[in-house]
């Protein structure tokens, strides 16, 4: 157990940044040059941080599998970005947010590490103004915000429906700067496919060309992985279609912790499955449910055009459930609702699996012009799709796989527990405990980047200044080499029958279906004896035509997707093992007599993190126990 | 749907290249342009008639600026403001041929099949595509005030998704569209005006140096622009590119 120190400072929960930025140790700006540092993923996280290490003086590698940083996931981030500025003066204070991330992760988060991104996150959005990011304003010409799901102020700043775009293409501005003045070295059109360690510390990565298929040696002091979620497991989800998590599975290989790998997030307003070949789902931003209302008809399998459905046959679910939040409940318990909804016969579409998302009343009460202005890309992006305006009748929506909680272990100094090896952004678990409020996401990404890792890596670095560059001809990178040339020979070598893609889908689908937006032992357990049996046959019938030795997209997806019934796998045993319900968890087996998730204070307030043990053996599970020593822990209700 | 499908398939840079034919037989209309593609490789993977064809694709909902391909002769195909992954086969007809090619610009080189390598876009954004601030020291962010106007301009300016369909629709092969809506969207902002010259001078004298061509106000790249960006921002950038020349 002693190998989960968090590393927490001491004191009032208020001074403990300021306390650890004033103890820790810094590196000489003369020294900074002579310490690389090695940055896997360039969306907002990675670009903030590549961006603000190079301002400082280190020499770092950036690495990305698109063919630039602008194109990294971050930009599809759509309804904002929080912090608590008060601008609005409704209220909003460093400690009101961390207390809405707190309740919002339903008590499963580290106090000391919300706290600090609240915190940093007013600074976030002057970097991110100063760098020329185009949020909305007000006609005075002040920055204009607006509310989101599950909080009861007005915190979140946002460029229509494009935030994350804006934000990205900041912190990417900034990133070129610095290739510019040679501080940070971009490596595009990469897989980092394995982490070096050298005597316990991670020294260095090993890369695929993705365009001449070459396998690369890197080192460096220092590692950090800004790699994002693991949503793609399910296949269809939300994320992008080439997100992957092979970075971070990497790490977890190589003695990272993974912690708390089923808390995965569930976005209750995504477009509906539209047909057999859809390759992801695309999200309508949570904004709209400011202003939308959510139904489904009184009567079961009313097929009835929405339109034709008087306002008495309605059933504004989410209104008539939860009267203190309505239609701005948390995600979870949006995408939970609609769940029951569907299951209870009450859908729409051809499919019975969505409900109405309706504008009539807004449009009345404001205008379309107003309407427009607030979504109007949203609008026009959800007529391309389904070729149905929203202007005149309600959108089709369904939860859908979305952001992920979990992720690398790390502690206060957002290090994994490899030394050396650091997470920010969406690939660490810190921040959001069991589910994530809107518009938190980005600010954790810019907040990680920009504010919190420059202090902490440099921490680190202090103690490494005399440690010379390694050697890529070390036997520890020669060895990780070969197990990367292996795994690619072997996934070649198959030439089965069916391609990687059919086998992601099914894999997909048992997450889906047992792992997904409810699970119970029964179900958890049949999955685990499924994923088993899908990834025989796939290294038995996997085909990935081609060479390695040259652009191969099929290759690479073999690869991500083989780590994926890994990854699959330990979520659903940390599903098992989380036997109570708490944010995007639900076991049927623990939930209130309405139909609420029920939290075990008593037996699950802890972080669960697992350890790998090798090969086919099962994981280790250590816990870090949760204290909440600046809130009450409570049930967690929006009636 | 039957569709049949002409292809520019090209295995590596060095290679010639060259047009190959083949058809699909139950395409439905409510798939994506690129759904219908990934339909393509998996009969191709599973039947072993060719090797899949290479693409690139992320995030699938119009954003990324991933997707570059020229659909019958334009940029993102037949729709208007469309990125390729935005586009769906309603917008085709039952028993038609349609040509796929990768963007052409001598700046974009064909990496292999469909995918072309825009890394000249990075390199103009390197030499003055950013503001000089470093992290730390930013005022409190309504320091300035932007007449919402201005700001909502420098937005519409901003969204630009650095896909190039503007090169390629342009038959100079003009970065004209994509480097004025940069330049733009900083000239529009106060903290932007700071390096207002020094930007413009140096994002066009990249752009030269990379190949691009002149722009000779076809206005091409708006109407094939997926995200609508206005040529104002060209006329923007010949304003404060004299204006710095002059000053």
């Amino acid at each position: 157990m002693t190998k989960l120190d968090a590393k927490i400072p001491k004191g009032p929960l208020a001074e403990k940044w300021t306390t650890y930025k004033a103890n820790a140790k810094l590196v000489n700006p003369a020294n900074r040059k002579k310490l690389d540092i090695i940055l896997v993923g360039t969306g907002l996280a990675g670009g903030a941080a590549a961006s603000t290490l190079g301002e400082m003086g280190y020499n770092v590698k950036a690495f990305c599998f698109q063919d630039t940083p602008r194109r990294a996931h971050s930009v599809a981030a759509q309804g904002g970005i929080n912090a608590s500025k008060n601008y609005k003066n409704d209220g909003d204070s460093d400690y009101r947010l961390f207390y809405d991330m707190i309740k919002g992760g339903d008590y499963r988060a580290r106090e000391a590490n919300v706290y600090r991104a609240a915190e940093v996150s007013a600074n976030t959005i002057d970097q991110l103004t100063a760098q020329g990011v185009p949020f909305a304003r007000e006609y005075g010409g002040t920055l204009d915000n607006r509310s989101f799901g599950g909080v009861q102020v007005s915190r979140t700043f946002y460029a229509k429906g494009q935030t994350g775009q804006q934000c990205l293409l900041g912190a990417y501005s900034g990133m070129m700067r610095q290739v510019s003045k040679g501080t940070v070295t971009m490596y595009p059109r990469r897989d980092v496919l394995d982490i070096v360690l050298i005597d316990g510390k991670a020294r260095g990565v090993i890369s695929r060309n993705l365009v001449t298929g070459e396998i690369e040696r890197h080192s460096a002091h220092a590692v950090i992985l800004a790699t994002g979620g693991y949503g793609t497991v399910y296949y269809l989800s939300t994320l992008a279609v080439n997100s992957n998590a092979s970075a971070a599975w990497a790490a977890y290989k190589k003695g990272a912790f993974f912690a708390n790998p089923s808390f995965i997030q569930i976005h209750p307003t995504s477009i509906p499955v539209l047909n057999e070949y859809q390759a992801k789902l695309t999200l309508m931003s949570e904004s709209l449910r400011n202003d939308g209302r959510i139904w489904v008809p009184k009567k079961k399998g009313d097929k009835r055009h929405a339109n034709d459905i008087p306002e008495e046959e309605r059933d504004y679910y989410l209104e008539r459930r939860y009267p203190a939040f309505g239609n701005l409940v948390p995600r979870d318990v949006a995408s939970r609702a609609a769940k029951e909804r569907c299951d209870a016969g009450y859908g729409v579409g051809e499919t019975g699996l969505a409900v109405n998302l309706d504008f009539k009343d807004a449009i009345a009460k404001q205008g379309k012009a107003a309407i427009e202005g607030k979504y109007g890309n949203l609008f026009e992006m959800y007529e391309k799709i389904t070729g149905i305006n929203p202007y005149t009748e309600p959108m089709r929506i369904y939860p859908a796989g979305h952001y992920t909680m979990g992720g690398l272990w790390v502690d206060y100094d957002l290090q994994t527990t490899v030394p050396g090896l650091f997470a920010i952004g969406e690939a660490n678990f810190s921040d959001h405990g069991a589910n994530r409020l809107g518009a938190s996401s980005l600010m954790q990404c810019a907040g990680d980047g920009y504010f919190i890792i420059p202090y902490t890596i440099s921490n680190y670095l202090a103690d490494e200044i005399k440690t010379a560059k390694p050697s890529t001809d070390l036997p520890e990178f020669v060895e990780a080499e070969k197990a990367v040339i292996e795994k690619i020979s072997k996934l070649m070598s198959v030439k089965g029958k069916q391609s990687v893609t059919s086998f992601h889908k099914r894999l997909g689908k048992i997450l889906w279906d047992y792992s997904g937006m409810a699970r119970n032992e029964e179900g958890l357990k049949k999955a685990l004896t499924l994923i088993d049996e899908l990834k025989e046959e796939f290294w038995n019938n996997v085909n990935v035509p081609g060479s390695d030795q040259e652009l191969n997209q099929e290759l690479e997806r073999a690869g991500r997707v083989a780590d994926f019934f890994e990854i699959g796998k330990l979520i659903v045993q940390d599903g098992l093992n989380r036997k109570e319900s708490c944010g995007a968890h639900f076991r049927e087996e623990s939930q209130t007599e309405g139909g609420e998730a029920k939290r075990d204070d008593k037996n699950y307030s802890y972080v669960a993190a697992w350890e790998y043990q090798g090969g086919e053996k099962d994981p280790k599970l250590h816990k870090e126990p949760l204290k909440f020593e600046f809130v009450e822990l409570k049930e967690r209700s929006y009636k | 749907m039957k569709i049949k499908l002409q292809i520019w398939r090209q295995k590596s840079p060095k290679d010639k290249g060259q047009f190959k034919t083949y058809t699909l037989e139950d395409v439905s209309p409510e798939m994506s342009f690129l759904e219908m593609l990934d339909a393509l490789n998996e009969k191709l993977i599973t039947t072993g008639e060719d090797e899949p064809v290479a693409f690139e694709h992320d995030c699938r909902e119009g954003i990324c600026g991933c997707c570059s391909l020229y659909i019958n002769g334009r940029p993102h195909g037949p729709a208007e403001k469309t990125t390729t992954c935005e586009l769906h086969m309603r917008s085709f007809k039952d028993g038609s041929t349609i040509v796929i090619e990768p963007f052409r610009a001598k700046s974009f080189p064909v990496m292999r099949d469909l995918i072309v390598d825009r890394n000249a876009f990075d390199k103009i954004m390197q030499a003055g595509g950013f503001i000089n601030i470093d992290a730390g020291s930013a005022l409190d962010a309504n320091t300035h005030l932007i007449k919402k106007e201005y700001a909502d301009e420098a937005f519409n300016s901003a969204i630009c998704i650095g896909c190039g369909a503007c090169v390629a629709a342009c038959k100079n092969a003009s970065a004209m569209l994509f480097v004025s809506a940069k330049v733009s969207q900083y000239a529009l902002l106060e903290q932007g005006k700071v390096e207002g010259k020094e930007r413009v001078e140096s994002m066009v004298a990249k752009m030269d140096e990379l190949g691009f061509g002149n722009c000779t106000n076809t206005y091409a790249c708006e109407v094939e622009c997926p995200k609508g960006i206005s040529v104002e921002n060209i006329a923007r950038l010949n304003r404060e590119f004299i204006n710095a020349k002059l000053s």
